[in-house]
Formats: C-alpha cells, sequence, structure tokens
C-alpha cells in the first residue's frame, strides 16, 4: 500500500495530469469532466443528494422539534401514558427509533440505488475505456 | 451545565473519595485491574507497532479493518469518560434532563452518515485536511485544516485528561496534588507510548478492546438493575422518582436545562452543536481510512450507531437505577456532580459489603479507565497525523517530504503534544475545563462541517471561502466562550473569582455555526477568485464513485 497518491497539489499548473502513482493511475482532468458532465454521473448525483438533503434537514428538525418540546412543552411533555412512562420519555425513545431506521434505510438506499450506478461509472473510468 | 461540565465541577468540589471505606477495602482489587489494562493495551501496542511499516499503517492502520471492527472502535473512540459516568450521573441526578442531554450525540451519527463518511473515505487519504484542501490552494488550506484539527483535538483532550485526574483519584482515593499530577502524566505518557508505538493500528485494537468492555459492563450491571425490578421499567422511574425526592417532575424535562430562560436557551445551542459537531470531530474523521472501501465506512458507522445507541439506551437504566438503588445523598456525597453514580451503582447492585459488590465496582472502574485511555489515544493520533501530513509534510516541506520522514515527524508531534497536554492536564487540575467538550463540538460544528459541507457540494466553493468559514467558525466559538460563564463569573467556572463575561450562553453553537456557514458562502461570493472546475470534477466523481481511492 506504499503506492498511495496522495491528493494531487493545486499547485500543479492547471491541466497538467495529478501526480500518479504506479498501479493506481488517476484518469485524466478530462476523463473527470466528461464524467462529471455525463447523464449517468448526473443520475448518481441525484440519487444520493435526493435523498440524503432533505433527510438530513427532515431529522435535524425533528430533534430540533424534540428538544423545543422539552424546553417549552414541559406539562405536554410530562403527561403520563402508561405507569410512570411519560410523553417525554416516548419522545426520546423514538429519537432512538428514527435514528436506528433512517440509518437502515439510507444503506438499503445506498445498497440498491446508488452502490451499482458508483459501481459502473468507477469501472469504466478505471478500464480507461 | 452539561454533565461534561459537571465532570470537573466535581474536580474542585470533590474532598470526599467514593465511599471512603470501600475503597481502602477495595483499593487493591481496583489497582490490579488497572494494572491487567494497562498491559493488555501496551501488549496490544507492541504488537501492532511491529506491524506498522510505512505511513498507511502509522495513519491508517493498513486499511484493512472490517466494518464491524471499525464500528466497534468509532464507538470506542467516541464514548468518553463523560458519556459513560457524566450521563449516568447526570441522569441520576438530574432525571430526564441527563437522557435529554444523551440523544445528540447518537443522532449526530446520521449525518456523518448520510453527507461525510463516504465522501471523505472516498476521497481523502489520512487526514480531515485531505478533503478540505483537495481543490484549494494547498499551503493556506492545509494550515487552516491542521489549526482546526489541532485546537479541537486539544481542547477536548484536555478535558479528557482533567477528567481523567479526578475519575482515577476517586477511584482510588487520592487527593494530594502530587498524585492528581502523577495520574495525569501517566494517562499522558500511556497515550503518548500507544500512538508512537502503535500507530493507527495499536490505536484502532485499544479502541476495540475498550468498546467491548464498556459494553460488557454496562450490559452486566444494566442486567442486575433491571433484575431486582423484574424488568419493569416503569417500577424502576417510580422508585426513581420516589427516591430523587423531586417526584414526578424527576421523569419529566427541566430539572437541569430547563431553570431560566438562558438555560434553555444554552440546551438549544448545546443539542445543536452535539448534532453538527460530531461529523467535524478530527478524530473521527480519521477512522474512515482504517476500512478498505467507502462502502465498509458505511457499514462501520452503522455498526457504530447500533453500538453508541444501545449504550445510551442502557445508560437510562444505569441513570435511574443509581437514582432508584443508590440514592442522590450517597452520590453527591461521593462527587457532587454525579460522576461516581455508575461505579456506586455496580457496588450496590453486587450488594455493599460483599466480594461481589467490590468485584463489580472494580470491574466498573477499570472499565472507566480504559474508555479514558482509548479516547485520548484517539485524540493524541488526529493531531498528530494532521500535524505530520498537513501542516509539515504539505506546508513545510510543500509536499515534498518522505514518508518516512513524514512518520518520523507524527511521532515527533505525537511526544509534543503528550507534553504539551501532561503541563496543560496538570496546570489545569483544579480548574473546571471540562467544558471544553463542549467547546470541541461547538469548533468541530462551527468550523469543520461547513468547510466540509462546501468542499464536497457546493461547485463554486473556493480557497477564500474555506479559509473564512474554518478560521471564522473557530475564531467566533472560542471567542465567545472566552466571554462565557464557562471561563469566568459563576462558580462553576473555570476562573471562578474573575467575572469578564458579557456572552450569557455556555455553548456558542447557536451563533458560531451561523457564522461559520455564512462567513464560507459570504467569502465565496465576495472573492474574485475562481474556483477551480477541473479539481471539482475530480473530487466530485472521486468523492461520489470511489475512483482511485486509496
Amino acid at each position: 500500500m506504499t503506492t498511495d497518491a496522495g491528493p494531487p497539489a493545486q499547485e500543479n499548473p492547471p491541466g497538467e495530469p495529478a501526480p500518479r502513482a504506479a498501479g493506481a493511475a488517476l484518469p485524466s482532468a478530462a476523463e473527470f469532466a466528461e464524467v462529471q458532465q455525463s447523464p449517468q454521473f448526473g443520475e448518481l448525483r441525484r440519487a444520493h443528494r435526493n435523498f440524503a438533503f432533505p433527510l438530513t434537514v427532515a431529522f435535524v428538525l425533528w430533534y430540533l422539534l424534540y428538544v423545543l418540546l422539552s424546553n417549552y412543552a414541559g406539562s405536554f411533555m410530562g403527561t403520563k401514558i402508561v405507569g410512570n412512562i411519560n410523553v417525554a420519555l416516548v419522545f426520546g425513545l423514538a429519537q432512538f427509533l428514527t435514528t436506528f431506521l433512517i440509518a437502515w434505510w439510507y444503506a438499503h438506499h445506498a445498497a440498491t440505488r446508488l452502490d451499482p450506478k458508483a459501481q459502473a461509472i468507477k469501472n469504466r473510468l478505471e478500464d480507461g475505456s | 451545565m452539561s454533565p461534561a461540565t459537571t465532570l470537573a465541577a466535581g474536580a474542585r468540589l470533590a474532598g470526599t473519595p467514593l465511599a471512603a471505606e470501600d475503597v481502602s477495602d477495595h483499593r487493591a482489587l481496583i489497582i490490579s485491574l488497572f494494572v491487567v489494562i494497562v498491559l493488555v493495551t501496551l501488549g496490544i501496542t507492541v504488537w501492532a507497532g511491529r506491524q506498522t511499516r510505512n505511513a498507511v499503517d502509522f495513519y491508517a492502520g493498513g486499511r484493512q479493518f472490517t466494518a464491524f471492527q471499525n464500528g466497534l472502535a468509532v464507538s470506542g473512540d467516541y464514548m468518553s469518560a463523560a458519556s459513560f459516568l457524566g450521563i449516568a450521573g447526570a441522569i441520576a441526578l438530574a432525571g430526564y434532563d441527563g437522557f435529554l442531554y444523551s440523544i445528540g450525540f447518537l443522532v449526530a451519527w446520521l449525518v456523518a452518515l448520510l453527507l461525510v463518511a463516504e465522501p471523505l473515505r472516498n476521497s481523502g487519504r489520512f487526514t480531515m485536511g485531505d478533503v478540505l484542501a483537495y481543490r484549494m490552494r494547498q499551503r493556506p488550506v492545509r494550515t487552516a485544516a491542521g489549526v482546526s484539527t489541532i485546537v479541537v483535538s486539544i481542547f477536548y483532550l484536555l478535558a479528557q485528561m482533567a477528567g481523567a485526574g479526578v475519575l482515577v483519584s476517586l477511584l482510588l482515593g487520592i487527593t494530594s496534588d502530587g498524585g492528581k499530577i502523577g495520574i495525569v502524566a501517566l494517562v499522558g505518557l500511556l497515550m503518548v507510548v500507544y500512538v508512537t508505538i502503535g500507530g493507527m493500528k495499536g490505536t484502532t485494537w485499544v479502541q476495540m478492546v475498550k468498546a467491548v468492555l464498556l459494553i460488557g459492563g454496562t450490559v452486566l450491571i444494566t442486567f442486575l438493575v433491571l433484575l431486582k425490578f423484574d424488568f419493569n421499567i416503569s417500577d424502576l422511574l417510580g422508585k426513581a422518582a420516589d427516591n430523587s425526592g423531586k417526584g414526578s417532575a424527576f421523569l419529566e424535562p427541566g430539572l437541569k436545562y430547563g431553570l431560566t430562560a438562558t438555560s434553555k436557551l444554552d440546551f438549544i445551542s448545546l443539542g445543536i452543536a452535539l448534532v453538527l459537531g460530531t461529523a467535524g470531530l478530527p478524530h473521527i474523521l480519521i477512522r474512515f481510512y482504517t476500512v478498505p472501501t467507502a462502502k465498509a465506512a458505511r457499514k462501520s458507522v452503522n455498526w457504530a450507531i447500533g453500538i453508541i445507541g444501545l449504550f445510551y439506551l442502557m445508560t437510562i437504566v444505569l441513570g435511574f437505577g443509581a437514582a432508584a438503588l443508590v440514592g442522590p445523598k450517597e452520590i453527591v456525597a461521593s462527587n457532587p456532580a454525579g460522576n461516581t453514580a455508575a461505579p456506586l451503582l455496580a457496588l450496590h447492585v453486587g450488594g455493599t459489603g460483599s466480594t461481589w459488590g467490590a468485584i463489580l465496582l472494580a470491574v466498573i472502574s477499570a472499565v472507566a479507565f480504559a474508555t479514558i485511555l482509548a479516547v485520548v489515544a484517539g485524540l493524541t493520533l488526529a493531531s498528530s497525523s494532521s500535524f505530520a501530513h498537513d501542516i509539515y509534510a504539505n506546508v513545510v516541506k510543500k509536499g515534498r517530504a518522505t514518508e518516512k520522514q513524514e512518520v518520523a515527524a507524527a511521532r515527533w508531534a505525537t511526544v509534543a503534544i503528550g507534553i504539551v497536554s501532561i503541563a496543560l492536564g496538570a496546570l489545569s487540575r483544579d480548574l473546571n475545563v471540562a467544558g471544553l467538550v463542549a467547546l470541541a463540538f461547538a469548533v468541530a460544528a462551527s468550523a469543520n462541517l461547513p468547510t466540509i459541507l462546501y468542499s464536497l457540494f457546493w461547485k463554486r466553493f473556493t480557497t477564500q471561502g474555506a479559509l473564512w468559514s474554518i478560521y471564522g467558525g473557530l475564531v467566533t466559538a472560542v471567542v465567545l466562550v472566552l466571554f462565557s460563564p464557562v471561563v469566568s463569573g459563576k462558580a462553576t467556572s473555570m476562573f471562578p473569582d474573575a467575572d469578564f463575561h458579557w456572552f450569557p450562553l455556555e455553548n456558542p453553537g447557536l451563533i458560531s455555526i451561523p457564522v461559520g456557514f455564512l462567513l464560507g458562502w459570504l467569502a465565496t461570493l465576495l472573492s474574485k477568485e475562481e474556483p477551480d472546475a477541473a479539481k471539482y470534477a475530480e473530487l466530485e466523481v472521486r468523492s461520489l464513485t470511489g475512483t482511485g481511492a486509496h
């Protein structure tokens, strides 16, 4: 693994290929630019962003809602549901549950929607076709 | 006001070591277990050191860990003594609000999972700076990334060192100044040995062992507590509320964070910093380089979410269990901040005065000790890696350092960081520095996260933008804390006798996080600099597909 090439230094003159390590040649700048503009890559980008961005906003808001209710709606949160278990505790446990579910959901999305697209593009680039 | 803060509040206030008579009886047992942990971890370190031959081994543990192994190590890196003892103690004394505090630490992992772990693994090599500087002018951005990494890690490290001093003193009943300094020096020395000899391989194994011990110890005590209540959570909560002297208010929000309008705002600020800060903590980020692929990085985050989630769920039982079975009076008598709630609970579920109780107390104490060692090792490695790889190799040597020179620089940096943190830890042993954990999260969320996200996802982002978001977020967070009640103006402040605070909140995130994002955005729009489109194409394609990943 001593063949690692670091992210190439910016000081290279523009257009000059990145410093390469034997055996792990990076595609050229032109190839990267071409792939970035390709519809296949556009699809991969959309598949990632359309999933990850709204979901991130959603779980941050969901967490904030929980914090705000804890802060400013004490009597509602203190309502007992069963025995000594109140709304606040259930709400907190729901945060655990949604975190686990979102983690699972993303893993599923990535495995089915992202990995195959990413792998296809990677294969094409690395085969140097 | 967080448990992290209270950890060191205990430092100053702690006069009575943990149930003195119990400790003197069992000190030999506790010390033997500490010695076992030190010997085992040193053994691992020497073994890992023999397999550390090049930079990839030293920085990234050879990139051959499995997703599960890394998930364990990530958990071990993340769950600090403040989590284990601090949150259990906070629940034991403040009930529901302690539980509320713990949740941000878990939810935060989704940011790392959805937005950061995989692109970072795909496009970086060893440090956070690799990704931040990828498409920017190397030297200024590497410097900024290095500064931010070292600042965040040192704040966090100091809090852990101070916590170690307090904790070990309490557990072993050491009260003399010399004894406390000795403990800080021992922890510092051990972390330097782990990192210089074992590198990332040794550190990873130490963190894995710690995670197994921590989960094992927590499962055991949780099981024993639940057994006493016939697995009826409602009964446990009821008994805890009765025993707390606060009745049903103990199970409702408000006892800790709901006291005043300011404390409410402060908690919002803390919560946001926790959720957004985790994915910007350098010692967490470098863990993603230890697995072979981005897919493995994703899986390791999922393992970590499972393990950390399980751990915080059990902390609920530990905290309320301590309130119910030990009671606030005894907990506060041992440590006003509640940091010994979990060890005391172990003693009680085993039976005070019985051999079982003594053994459980010793085991939980040893777990806490292992927890501290694993976390400080991770922090030390993150800061020395960034010094060697970002600052020495790419700024000082302009990318012309040999691999050998770079690793040697990392080892020397480790020694230097060890010396600095022992000195600072010894000097601040009587100061309340544990608020620095919250500051570390706030800086990570204000300086690192905006820059990481813009770098990965915003085409137009420029070097100017990166510098403004890193330094702007960093300086804002640090200055606000400097002039907050964390440092002066309160009995629980770092300098309680001085008062130069004008910022009302203890947590700067509410201001500094938007400032970090805003400055990165504004500086990008206002600078005349053209973004490097070719480099962004390269970064974007690599980060999403793994092309050319190391």
